[in-house]
């Protein structure tokens, strides 16, 4: 008989726990609140059935449990039962998945006045790339990688002159400007990923992939990587600032483009990050221990 | 129509019965023997010890992920290694070996009628290259750099290069070979199981006959057979780019720096590969925990399962479409997004026929005469947990759902009620059923008791609230979950509660193995058909069954497997070879 409580507790356990507990998802910072209406409604939709088949089983063990004398019905079947419930779960899936791909079909089609960023992994830190003046990113390929070129930029695209290369260190967006975000890797796997956007995208080595979002509000954002990149993996932090339009110009009024920071004999270049993390070689140890250090 | 066949109507057997090659020493009795019944146990016995391993793995892992910080010695090298060893053997050479190797060998030949599996030559050598696999990988974990560290899923490049653990020592290539040699192992056996069925039912035990058990795990077989293959060509090439420097899933890379000599290979063909083989192979794990806890449900609550003929489309059905969702498992990978439609319908349309099973088990239920055995309780628990997973898969499936938690600990938790907990609580309800007729002997009822209580309530407790994480956006394979903006304090509670229950959970499985022990000389004696059921298993003329199974003369089988509580016969069950002289048996034409 303690089953049948118990399968109502959990069925009561749970609802309360979804309800109540502190662990939600954190306050969204992009256009995509569309994703979580489609989580809200995959919830109602779920947990109805969830309660409604639980508490139908607590019933009948309760009601139809083992008592001297007891015999079951004999009913191999009921087609009529049967085509009402697959047509129920047919109506239930459907009413899933049309909003499910309603909103996906959004998520891949970038609008037009999307602006395009790129993001380049490796192990274990983030770099970026702002088209320059022209508006274009100029092609890049893993094969151009060097010291003096970490994000394998092709030297000879006049595109990619004025690029602006932010190495591993902040990213800042304006708020409320569609971003395409073109995400490259030179070595393994990794995923871009911010949890207040809901977005997140794997970039393959050797592929360019994306995705789009509009940041909604100003502020700083920790990005993750989200797929498995080795022992670095969930040490790879980055920072993406979301920036009113006036901080945003006098953040790139900043930053260098390719040009100039391949200009050779330039001061300063000893300081350049690139330095540091390239000249350690295959040494994962060291790699790890600059990660730590940060 | 009824479908019962009176005694005098069955035709004579159209090749009569062979002598079987009987063993005669104690070594081709217990050690290299050909009888599938003590193959099955030798399957069960190593897949439990290797299952041991991954049991501790998991609590090592939990150490890290509860209390961070506080054991040195696991490093995020050993956390990864960690996850990966026990990953990969609980899905493969637990699940697959227990429920196929060990379930299948000895219930096949059992519950079809027939004296054994039709090749027992190579289903002994089945069993010792599965061995072999499973002494490779453990030999992994002494090998030089430990065993890899890439994650269950091996996706290369990492897999194969320096920054992972194991990828430019030996953890990755034994990994590789061990999976190799369990693919060969495997298909010596399914080879097997899959003609057994076809070839070797006993006379009147037609296709609509047989026991749901052997549906799902027959339907199982044939998918591994048809999805081992892409896993073992991915093993094979990633070998060959790992020892060789071939490029089949490397492109161009710069590692720390420097210039590797691959060039023009694709990492996404290999996650192709890998979820070909890799989706089918849930359900190669969850079909046969269906067709047992069908059995199980039916046989305690004294009633036809409901629905048969529903059931077995059902089981062919969710077969044939789990072969084309394979990429639900890469909406985020960077494929083309447009495959995301697609591969969400099929997905989503797999839920129908998944959950006319759910339905047809509550409504076996509707109307019975419920026993609240431990079988039965491990059998509710398996609904529970099962509704509960294969719902938030429907979160997973709707392609744009799964951006925000894919690689989260939402996934984490998904998978492991799904095709963790669910298979694993049938496994024990399955255990509890069938280990009278392996030993003679009834399992202890009271360390039963506390084994379902710890393990259910345990399990649900570690798994439901863990998907609340991955909600909050917190990504699985993280060794360290410190410096994150959006770690709470509670969530760190909630971490520690969760490592507590998963060390309470353990233990309750030793108390288990101990009553599997005690038991096999103290437990009560069982006699028969203790659960007074009606398929043929039980019916033997001894208990264990002897080699051959059925003494003289095989069973002849009148009826399907499910005449419980037949209105007009005595007994509230009537066994599949009785004829056909009771009552108005109105089995689904």
């Amino acid at each position: 008989m303690a089953i049948a409580l118990v399968l109502v507790l959990i069925v009561v356990g749970s609802v309360l726990f979804h309800f109540l507990s502190p662990w939600w998802w954190t306050p969204i910072a992009s256009n995509w609140d569309y994703i979580d209406n489609t989580i809200i409604i995959s919830f109602w939709i779920t947990g109805v059935v969830f309660a409604a088949v639980v508490l139908f089983m607590a019933y009948c063990v309760f009601r139809f449990r083992h008592r001297e004398g007891n015999r079951a019905a004999y009913e191999p079947e009921n087609k009529r039962l049967e085509s009402w419930l697959t047509v129920g779960t047919a109506l239930g899936v459907t009413a899933l998945l049309v909003p499910g791909l309603f909103v996906w079909n959004h998520f891949v089609n970038v609008p037009r006045e999307a602006a395009d960023i790129e993001v380049v992994a490796q192990q274990w830190q983030w770099s970026f790339r702002l088209p320059g003046k022209d508006g274009k990113l100029g092609t890049s390929d893993t094969r151009d990688v060097s010291a003096e070129n970490p994000l394998g930029i092709a030297p000879g695209d006049p595109n990619g002159q004025d690029d602006i290369v932010v190495e591993a260190a902040d990213l800042h967006l304006p708020v409320g400007k569609p971003v395409k975000v073109l995400l490259r890797s030179i070595d393994v796997l990794h995923d871009f990923y911010i949890p207040e956007f809901r977005a997140k995208m794997d970039m393959i080595p050797g592929s360019v992939t994306y995705f789009w979002f509009t940041p909604t509000r100003t502020g700083s954002f920790q990005v993750l990587c989200a797929e498995l990149c080795g022992q670095g993996h969930p040490l790879m932090h980055g920072v993406v600032m979301v920036d009113t339009e006036q901080d945003y110009l006098a953040w790139l009024g900043q930053q260098q483009t390719f040009a100039q920071l391949s200009a050779p004999k330039q001061t300063g270049s000893a300081n350049r990050p690139s330095e540091k993390t390239m000249a350690s070689g295959l040494d994962v140890a060291a790699k790890l221990e600059t990660l730590e250090a940060r | 129509m009824v479908d019962v066949t009176p005694a005098d109507a069955v035709p004579p057997a159209e090749v009569g019965e062979m002598e079987l090659y009987h063993p005669h020493s104690w070594w081709t009795k217990y050690v290299f023997s050909q009888d599938a019944k003590v193959i099955a146990v030798q399957y069960s016995a190593t897949a439990t010890a290797i299952g041991l391993v991954a049991l501790v793995l998991s609590w090592l892992m939990r150490l890290q992920l509860g209390f961070p910080g506080t054991f040195d010695f696991i490093t995020p090298e050993a956390y990864y290694q960690f996850i990966t060893m026990h990953g990969m053997i609980m899905v493969i050479y637990l699940l697959t070996a227990l429920f196929l190797g060990g379930f299948g060998n000895y219930l096949i030949p059992l519950m079809v009628g027939a004296r054994d599996m039709v090749f027992p030559y190579v289903n002994m050598l089945s069993y010792w290259v599965y061995l072999l696999a499973v002494l490779v990988l453990v030999l992994s974990f002494f090998a030089p750099g430990g065993p890899t560290g890439a994650g269950w899923t091996l996706y290369p490049p990492q897999a194969i290069m320096t920054g992972t653990p194991g990828g430019q020592d030996w953890g990755i290539i034994l990994m590789l070979s061990s999976l190799i040699l369990f693919i060969i192992g495997f298909t010596m056996g399914g080879l097997n199981y899959v003609v057994t069925v076809l070839q070797g039912r006993t006379r009147g035990m037609t296709l609509m006959r047989l026991p749901l058990t052997v549906w799902g795990i027959f339907t199982a077989t044939v998918m591994a057979l048809l999805a081992f293959p892409a896993l073992f060509v991915a093993c094979v090439m990633m070998l060959l780019d790992r020892a060789l420097g071939t490029s089949f899933f490397m492109p161009a890379i710069v590692e720390m720096g420097q210039q590797l000599q691959h060039n023009g290979g694709s990492p996404i063909l290999f996650q192709h590969l890998f979820w070909f083989f890799g989706h089918p192979e849930v359900y190669i794990v969850a079909l046969p925990a269906f067709g047992i806890v069908s059995d199980l449900i039916s046989t305690h609550a004294r009633k036809n399962i409901f629905g048969y003929r529903m059931m077995v489309w059902a089981i062919i059905a969710i077969g044939a479409l789990s072969f084309v969702v394979w990429a639900h498992h890469m909406y985020v990978s960077g494929m083309h997004p447009y495959f995301g439609f697609f591969f969400a319908t099929t997905t989503l349309i797999i839920a129908i026929p998944t959950a006319i099973k759910v339905y047809n088990w509550v409504l076996t239920l509707w109307r019975g005469d419920i026993h609240l055995t431990i079988p039965m309780l491990f059998a509710l628990a398996f609904i529970v947990t099962f509704v509960n997973g294969g719902l938030t898969g429907l979160f997973l499936g709707n392609v744009v759902v799964d951006v925000p938690l894919s690689d989260t600990m939402f996934v984490v938790a998904h998978f492991h009620m799904v095709m963790g907990v669910a298979p694993i609580l049938v496994i024990f309800g399955a255990i509890y059923h069938w280990y009278p007729k392996v030993t003679g002997r009834m399992l202890d009822e009271t360390l039963g008791r506390f084994h379902f209580w710890v393990t259910f309530l345990g399990a649900y407790l570690i798994f439901f609230p863990m998907h609340y994480l991955g909600l909050m956006g917190i990504p699985r394979r993280y060794a360290e979950l410190t410096d994150m903006t959006i770690m709470t304090e509670s969530a760190h509670h909630l971490n520690s509660f969760i490592s507590i229950m998963a060390f309470i959970v353990g233990f309750a499985q030793m108390v288990f193995l101990f009553n599997l022990i005690w038991s096999i000389r103290h437990g009560r004696e069982a006699g028969g058909n203790p659960w007074r059921a009606t398929t043929l298993e039980w019916q033997t003329p001894e208990t264990p069954p002897a080699h051959g199974n059925f003494g003289k003369e095989l069973p002849i089988v009148y009826r399907w497997a499910y005449d419980y509580s037949v209105p007009g016969a005595k007994e509230d069950f009537i066994p599949q070879n009785v004829p056909g002289t009771f009552g108005p048996s109105r089995e689904p034409a």
